[in-house]
């Protein structure tokens, strides 16, 4: 029993304290140890994962599954705990970095619902009980939802209710899932349903259940057509936030549905299901990236590029549920390298256009000529983390798109594929599209209107850090990777006492 | 037919209606009721499915029960959150107080 | 004859229902709401679940009455469109579906009652339901009660003052008529001694932390609303710790397991009971305050008038 996975969710509570009895100024830089902390933790989890090659796990309270709660972490949790910890230090690294009147306007509130989505992410990504993985994506709507609006205006507000009242829908359709769940079962831990569901074939009750935990998660995660609250969302909360509800907070969802498909249902269900999911995430890319293609204010095509990229992890699951071993890990890594490439290259460019933004006093797309002069690691932060979305190379969205074409073609979905290519293509051009008009010239008539160069370095730099952590990851082998399948799929036979 | 059913058939149309709310109402309040009554339904059922578990002595499964109080208090916390939004969007978009603008410059 | 009770009882909870989402303005909505919420309590009486009852009527049906109301007075309703046909036939077909659900649920029910029973008397309780939110599932317990704590801080947050400094609102604008004044002093006492009671007998009886803290709650907006307090200042550090006292004092108790039962959420052998006692002390604290702060809405800008 490890208990290293226990301070994972519960070190990032003890943040709040000084958050609530300290000064705003002492409490954040505290918050931001307590983060970098939780960085380390999340490091050494996944050290010992690799070291040992098996998963780890503890019972909380000494009392095993049925009646208590496990925590697991097997290499896939490993990765997206690590990458979630990362994401979140920089940005709270970001947000004290921009003294005075750049930090976030209520700092005791931004910080806490920082440290709150740390340890709400944590628990998403260890939890193996159906209601505290629900426990979890509450505490994730609660710290996410009030980052969106902490500045006040309207349109936030509005914002955040419309984002609330999905959230809340998606929960209620996952609890409705987990009730019939347990009154067919009486458990609700995953080993022992997976066992359970293994020994026969499962009833429609249950397929009905796991369709409406599907369609909860999906409501949550911003799949299409459940979309529609995540751009307003995403683009009005201030820099720091829509970088941390763009890269990670909307990953946990997308983790649970692969949670769900890949270890709880039993393989011929999954292999039925999968198409469906896959259909939703190409039109997601498809649709979104259109969409993206025609915004004017750069923070909104952001944030249907991420509405967009979402598709790519569905894409994965007929690939990866297929029976052929090993076209089936190759698209398992490259789904789980997507997804954490896309949370490295997507914080970057929150991040990178929120500088922007602040430097040029606005976003519109029109009017952001010359800004690579005024903010140029910005720009070259924004640009490089284009990379990644575009999959281009050196950059690990470049290895994740080559290796879920290749598991494509091998596996004859050739409409997959073409998704895949028709995305990247969409995503090179609103990436290009923005990095053209920022390294433009401006008009003589507007070269008055554009301010001098007085970009933030330290802010800036967090943004290029992030941009390269994305590229860095291309870096690796165009091959399953091992780590990621570790513990998978799930082995009960050293779970349980 | 046990009244354990009957309650779990109630539970199951509770839900429809509360879809029926949260489709068909008139701005945010209408739809924040629509979610508690579909909330409400799904607990039902729960409890109907904790009912039937009774065992070892117990009336009732223990278990379903304990999470239907925690689902209880986050349904009342989600509430409290969207009214709270609700009232402070229409707040702002009846146009700031006076002392709105001092505090803004001060900051 | 128990039958026709619990169908009677089903008949007016779908009345209830209705009643709510198709009322004609939101005050009639809340209103028929307190009501239906009632009677939800009183199903959860006749489905053994005295717990769930008593939650469901001081949270469910109470508290979030309570903030419905004052959202009501500040939010001017849209006018209600007429029934959505396609809406009607959504939801019917929902309500059939899950009703064949329900039917076709396995005989005999699978239940984790034979667990908890080999379980609890270790722990020296006799409200199984206590046993499970404090002892077997603690985890959830423990992130529950941060999930209040940020829906305080959500609430918080819309506040126009960035500092939190002030006090929130008054319940209601003009000073505390006398008879409320009169309840307020009257029925305060006795609240405080019903929820003091929930939390001592809820270790062996329904009962327990949750519904102990919304009693306690109910009492603080009472006092609140006859005048006879006023809203606390948003940056008393009294008030933050009486905040923290639960989720951090749960957390404090878990951790001093690793000491003491060599698991996190282990309790002592031996000292369980005077230890989940003492959780729930701290619990119910933070609950109460919590609710109250929660009902009361952000701090406002004024400096404490």
């Amino acid at each position: 029993m490890s208990a290293l996975l226990v301070l994972a969710v519960t070190v990032p509570l003890l943040g709040l304290a000084p958050l609530f009895l300290l000064r705003p100024g002492a409490g954040a830089r505290i918050a931001v140890a307590v983060l970098g902390v939780g960085c380390a933790i999340t490091g050494a989890i996944a050290v010992q994962v690799a070291r040992t090659g098996q998963a780890l796990h503890y019972f909380v309270g000494g009392f095993p599954p049925p009646l208590g709660v496990a925590l697991r972490a097997d290499g896939f949790s490993a990765a997206m705990l690590c990458m979630s910890a990362m994401v979140l230090l920089l940005t709270g690294l970001f947000a004290i970095a921009g003294g005075g009147g750049k930090a976030p306007r209520m700092p005791a509130a931004f910080f806490t619902l920082l440290l709150a989505l740390s340890s709400a992410l944590n628990l998403a990504f260890l939890a193996q009980d159906l209601f505290t993985l629900y426990v979890a994506l509450e505490l994730l709507t609660f710290a996410a939802v009030p980052l969106v609006c902490l500045e006040g205006k309207a349109g936030q507000l509005s914002a955040a209710l419309t984002y609330l009242l999905f959230a809340l829908f998606g929960s209620v359709l996952y609890l409705l899932g987990v009730v019939l769940v347990y009154g067919l079962f009486g458990t609700l831990d995953l080993a022992l349903l997976a066992r359970r569901l293994a020994q026969a074939p499962p009833s429609g009750t249950f397929i009905a259940a796991l369709a409406l935990m599907s369609a909860g998660l999906m409501a949550k995660a911003a799949l299409f057509p459940l979309h529609l609250w995540l751009p307003p969302a995403h683009s009005g909360a201030p820099p720091a936030a829509s970088a941390v509800l763009s890269a990670v907070v909307i990953k946990a969802p997308l983790f649970l549905l692969v949670r769900l498909w890949s270890d709880l249902a039993p393989l011929p269900l999954a292999q039925a299901g999968a198409p469906v999911l896959a259909a939703f995430g190409a039109l997601a890319i498809l649709f979104c990236g259109v969409v993206a293609l025609a915004q004017d204010r750069l923070k909104l095509l952001i944030a249907y590029s991420t509405a967009a990229q979402i598709g790519y992890l569905c894409l994965m699951f007929p690939l990866a549920a297929a029976a052929d071993g090993q076209w089936s890990a190759l698209a398992w890594t490259g789904g789980t390298l997507h997804l954490v490439s896309h949370a490295f290259s997507k914080a970057a460019m929150f991040l990178a256009a929120g500088l922007i933004a602040e430097a040029m006093g606005h976003d519109r797309l029109s009017g952001l000529a010359g800004a690579g002069r005024v903010a140029p690691v910005s720009v070259a932060a924004f640009g490089i983390g284009g990379l990644s979305l575009m999959g281009l190379p050196p950059s690990g969205g470049f290895i994740a798109k080559v290796m879920l074409l290749t598991s494509a073609i091998h596996q004859d979905a050739w409409w997959i594929a073409l998704v895949i290519l028709a995305g990247g293509l969409l995503a090179g051009a609103y990436v290009l599209r923005v990095v053209v008009i920022a390294l433009q010239r401006p008009e003589p008539a507007e070269a008055g209107r554009v301010p001098p160069a007085r970009e933030c370095g330290a802010r800036a730099g967090i943004a290029l850090a992030l941009a390269f952590a994305a590229v860095l990851l291309g870096f690796l082998p165009l091959a399953p990777f091992a780590f990621l399948s570790i513990g998978r799929p799930l082995s009960w036979t050293g779970l349980l006492p | 037919m046990t009244g354990v059913t009957l309650f779990g058939l109630a539970g199951a149309i509770l839900a429809g209606c509360g879809v029926y709310g949260l489709l068909s109402a008139g701005g945010g309040l209408g739809r924040i009721l629509g979610f508690n009554v579909l909330g409400g339904g799904v607990f039902l059922i729960f409890g109907a499915v904790a009912r039937r578990g009774a065992a070892a002595g117990f009336h009732a499964d223990p278990v379903p029960q304990a999470l239907v109080i925690t689902g209880i208090v986050v349904a009342f916390c989600a509430t409290a959150l969207a009214l709270a939004l609700l009232v402070r969007l229409r707040e702002v978009e009846a146009g700031p107080a006076p002392d709105d603008g001092k505090r803004e410059t001060e900051r | 004859m128990s039958l026709l009770f619990d169908a009677a009882l089903c008949l007016l909870l779908v009345a209830g229902a209705l009643g709510v989402v198709t009322a004609r303005g939101a005050r009639r909505a809340v209103l028929a709401f307190i009501g239906y919420g009632l009677l939800l309590g009183l199903a959860w009486v006749r489905l053994d679940g005295l717990d769930v009852a008593l939650t469901e009527i001081a949270i469910g049906s109470g508290i979030s009455g309570v903030v419905l109301l004052r959202a009501v007075r500040a939010v001017p309703e849209a006018p209600r469109p007429g029934t959505r046909p396609l809406a009607a036939l959504l939801s019917v077909g929902v309500a059939a579906a899950l009703s064949v659900m329900v039917l076709a649920l396995p005989e005999p029910a699978p239940t984790r009652a034979h667990d908890v029973a080999a379980a609890l008397p270790a722990t020296d309780l006799g409200n199984p339901v206590t046993g499970v939110l404090l002892v077997f599932r603690a985890l959830d317990t423990l992130l529950e009660k941060v999930v209040l704590l940020l829906a305080l801080v959500g609430v918080w947050a819309l506040s126009r003052d960035p500092s939190w400094s002030g006090r929130p609102a008054p319940l209601s604008s003009e000073p505390a008529s006398a008879p409320s004044a009169f309840l307020a002093r009257v029925l305060a006492p006795v609240g405080l001694l019903v929820g003091l009671y929930l939390l001592w007998v809820g270790a062996d009886a329904p009962g327990g932390a949750f519904q102990s803290g919304a009693v306690l709650a109910a009492m603080g907006l009472l006092l609140l609303m006859g005048g006879q307090i006023r809203p606390p200042r948003t940056s008393s550090p009294r008030l933050r710790l009486l905040l923290l006292a639960g989720p951090l004092g749960f957390l404090a108790v878990g951790f001093s397991g690793w000491a003491t039962a060599g698991v996190f959420l282990g309790y002592p052998p031996g000292w369980e009971k005077p230890v989940i006692i003492a959780v729930e002390v701290a619990i119910t604290i933070s609950i109460a305050v919590t609710l109250c702060l929660i009902v009361l809405g952000p701090p406002s800008a004024e400096e404490g008038t």
